[in-house]
């Protein structure tokens, strides 16, 4: 289909190949930065609504059939707000960091199977490249709190730092043994390897794993319980105190966009990505089902929010590495000997 | 070579509040840290300081009850209670039997309502946010409550030198008492999702410990009291009003920290729940105001009638009542602790002096005994399980 269109742009606007490739990855690019910054606004809204009704509230029902244009609102309500900076602020350092975070966020996208072929980026790491851009996000983080002169905020972003340092070193772990268990970087691949059922999921073998990675993401993600960067009751709005206007609903969108992005990683890894839980139910398309199971674990997400508490900074700590981290390296210590005695590594 | 020269690392200060979303009010906190631990935590005061206590020496008997509510707002009529009391005490007033149920009811009423307020806001504090909403769900039908019997869902000023404003209208009683019915379930709701809680224990179990003695020598009373176990209620040390006829237990903790206040709180409200139904099935017949025409107004249909009683009306609306010379000192147990009023009289309509004792102000003062040593996320469950309204501490 992507080939036929190349042709199709070619012929009609008389484009050379290289024209072509360049006007379709962007196209590509701009199409996909759209869906997600789409599904952010309806994410933030979805939030709402599910942890107003655990709380016997009725969330936003006020802009909109239902209150669904309320995120749109809100950005409209931001973006036409005036860009504060405090005075002391590194003022370079303290734009550059909302951007950045943003940024991140998105580039991760890139590498997401949503059915078979349908990937921006289809790279034989697609595993790594994630690992490695999700790790970059913690830089806006120390960046803004550091820059904001501000004691909270500087606190939150040490806090964070910490944090996803801590949790990204288990998340690493989970990883690896995700891609010795199917012999592949490739996030298409390690969906292809689920086919064929639900019984084939990852998360049947790999179940403590997929439990690791779950609470990891939220720790990586900055939710609660383990939201300390932006504890309310402490930090007041920790490495974001000091953000207002677009700067922070940059902050903002790329933290939903990261929850999203962690959603899909767990239907991609344990969960088979695009696959029909059932062979029966292949007729409808992939893309609905990787649809489906994000909003799933996106309810998850809102789920936990609703009904914890907030650890404190030690005892998260403590939690990421002298739980987890023993943890998940067992996991890869068991997963790899299997894989070694059996022959089945790849 | 050794070159151990000495750095002298300066501590951080970081101001809590206060327009801090944590300090409830307007609670100022400055802060020395190493780290994120708390080396000292200096409570600054006054944010909210209204002269409440020089402006009572200015106002009749009665005019002052309404500086009451505005103390503890999470609690009005239980100071209200204590001021009734001191009044009642010193011109010699005797309250109808059935505005003393009506206190008590309401009193007891009170507690659960700031209880409701400050068990939830600890929650809110160490990050869980959805009791909150139910809590405020409940708490909205006893403002509700407040509302039909004084025509206030805040400042009722229903307590009265005397009695009660006015009595209950009809239908009222049946409906506390099934809001009584359905309460514990929410109770349990609460607790299935905080008691048992991991997170929540990690949070609150060993912070902010208090022993019993240093508890008595900080000066603490109430919740915060008996969470160190030591069986000390007003209620029943010297009881006020028909608390004497009511069947209730004190419940105590046991180690003094922020774990323990929440257990304790949440059991006092199912205590409230108790003395509140026994409360309406004892209620007697009768006046609720004391039939002394120089405390207590006249009935509006006995004023269209008799001239007196017009007089008395009057009277009672502009000057107010004379209240012997002395001192009383009378004490409640309010939601907080033990809320005292002192009163000096010298004979004329408006008191001398009005001294209020409130909790919140001295256990807000053991603020700095308690977070030594602990870190910085803790000061809001240690803040929140303390229990202070700045209304009261500041006054």
């Amino acid at each position: 289909m992507v080939e036929s269109f190349k042709n199709w742009m070619m012929a009609t606007l008389a484009l050379s190949e290289p024209q072509a490739e360049i006007l379709l990855k962007t196209s590509g690019m701009v199409l996909l930065v759209t869906l997600v910054m789409t599904a952010v606004a309806f994410a933030v809204y979805a939030d709402r609504k599910i942890w107003a009704s655990m709380q016997l509230r009725r969330g936003p029902n006020v802009v909109g059939p239902f209150g669904l244009l309320q995120s749109f609102a809100d950005a409209l309500k931001l973006f036409i707000k005036e860009n504060i900076i405090p005075a002391g602020a590194n003022k370079g350092v303290f734009l550059l960091a909302p951007f950045l975070s943003f940024t991140v966020a998105l580039m991760s996208w890139a590498v997401v199977p949503w059915d078979e072929g349908w990937v921006f980026a289809d790279i034989n790491v697609g595993v790594l490249y994630i690992f490695a851009v999700s790790s970059l996000g913690v830089y806006g983080i120390i960046m803004s709190g550091w820059a904001s002169n501000s004691r909270y905020a500087f606190l939150g972003g040490l806090r964070s730092a910490a944090q996803m340092v801590s949790y990204e070193v288990s998340i690493g772990f989970v990883l690896v043994t995700v891609i010795v268990f199917t012999g592949s970087f490739n996030l298409s691949d390690i969906v292809m390897n689920q086919a064929g059922g639900f019984w084939r999921w990852h998360v049947w073998p790999l179940l403590p794993m997929a439990v690791i990675f779950f609470i990891s993401a939220l720790a990586e993600t900055n939710r609660p319980p383990f939201d300390l960067p932006e504890a309310e009751a402490e930090l007041v709005a920790g490495y974001q105190t000091e953000y207002s206007s677009m700067t922070f609903a940059l902050f903002w969108l790329g933290e939903y966009a990261n929850i999203l992005l962690m959603c899909a990683m767990i239907s991609v890894l344990f969960f088979g990505g695009w696959m029909a839980p059932v062979p029966a139910l292949d007729m409808i398309p992939g893309p609905v089902w990787m649809f489906l199971k994000i909003c799933l674990f996106f309810f998850c997400f809102a789920w936990v929010k609703a009904s914890v508490p907030r650890y404190r900074y030690d005892q998260l700590m403590r939690l990421g590495w002298k739980v987890f981290l023993p943890l998940s390296l067992l996991g890869v210590f068991v997963y790899s000997g299997v894989a070694l005695l059996t022959g089945t590594a790849g | 070579m050794s070159e151990a020269s000495e750095i002298n690392i300066k501590s951080y200060n970081l101001n809590f509040g206060p327009q801090h979303p944590a300090a409830h009010g307007v609670l100022r906190l400055v802060l020395e840290l190493d780290g994120e631990v708390i080396e000292r935590a200096d409570p600054h005061i006054g944010l909210l300081h209204r002269g409440t206590e020089k402006l009572i020496e200015h106002k009749t008997y009665l005019q002052a009850v309404g500086y009451f509510d505005r103390l503890d707002y999470g609690a009005p009529m239980c100071q209200e209670h204590a001021f009734a009391l001191a009044v009642e005490k010193a011109a010699d007033i005797e309250v109808p039997l059935r505005g003393q149920y009506i206190r008590v009811l309401y009193a007891e009423l009170t507690r659960i309502m700031s209880h409701l307020l400050i068990t939830n806001t600890h929650a809110m504090d160490v990050g869980a946010l959805t009791p909150i909403l139910w809590g405020m769900d409940q708490r909205e039908m006893l403002l509700g409550f407040y509302e039909r019997a004084s025509g206030s869902r805040m400042h009722a000023k229903y307590f009265r030198p005397g009695g009660v404003h006015q009595d209950l209208p009809p239908d009222l009683l049946q409906d506390i008492y099934a809001w009584c019915d359905q309460f514990p379930q929410y109770l349990e709701d609460v607790e299935t999702l905080l008691v048992d809680n991991r997170i929540f224990k990690q949070r609150n179990v060993d912070i902010g410990v208090v022993t019993q003695e240093e508890a008595m020598a900080l000066g603490m009373s109430g919740s915060n009291l008996r969470s160190t176990g030591l069986a000390w209620d007003l209620r029943k040390a010297q009881p006020y009003d028909v608390y004497d006829r009511m069947d209730f237990d004190i419940p105590v903790g046991k180690n003094g920290d922020c774990y323990d206040r929440f257990l304790l709180r949440m059991e006092e409200m199912r205590q409230s729940l108790r003395i509140m139904k026994q409360c309406i099935e004892q209620m007697p017949d009768g006046p609720v105001m004391t039939e002394d025409r120089k405390v207590g107004p006249p009935r509006r249909g006995e004023m269209k009638r008799s001239m007196e009683a017009l007089i008395h009306h009057f009277k009672l609306y502009t000057e107010g009542y004379k209240v012997p010379a002395g001192e009383v000192y009378a004490a409640v147990e309010a939601p907080k602790g033990e809320f005292g009023v002192y009163l000096v009289s010298d004979g004329t309509n408006k008191p001398y002096r009005c001294k209020i004792r409130a909790p919140g102000f001295v256990h807000l003062s053991s603020m700095n005994h308690m977070l030594k040593g602990h870190m910085l996320a803790d000061v809001p469950a240690v803040l929140g399980a303390m229990d202070v309204v700045f209304g009261e501490v500041d006054r």
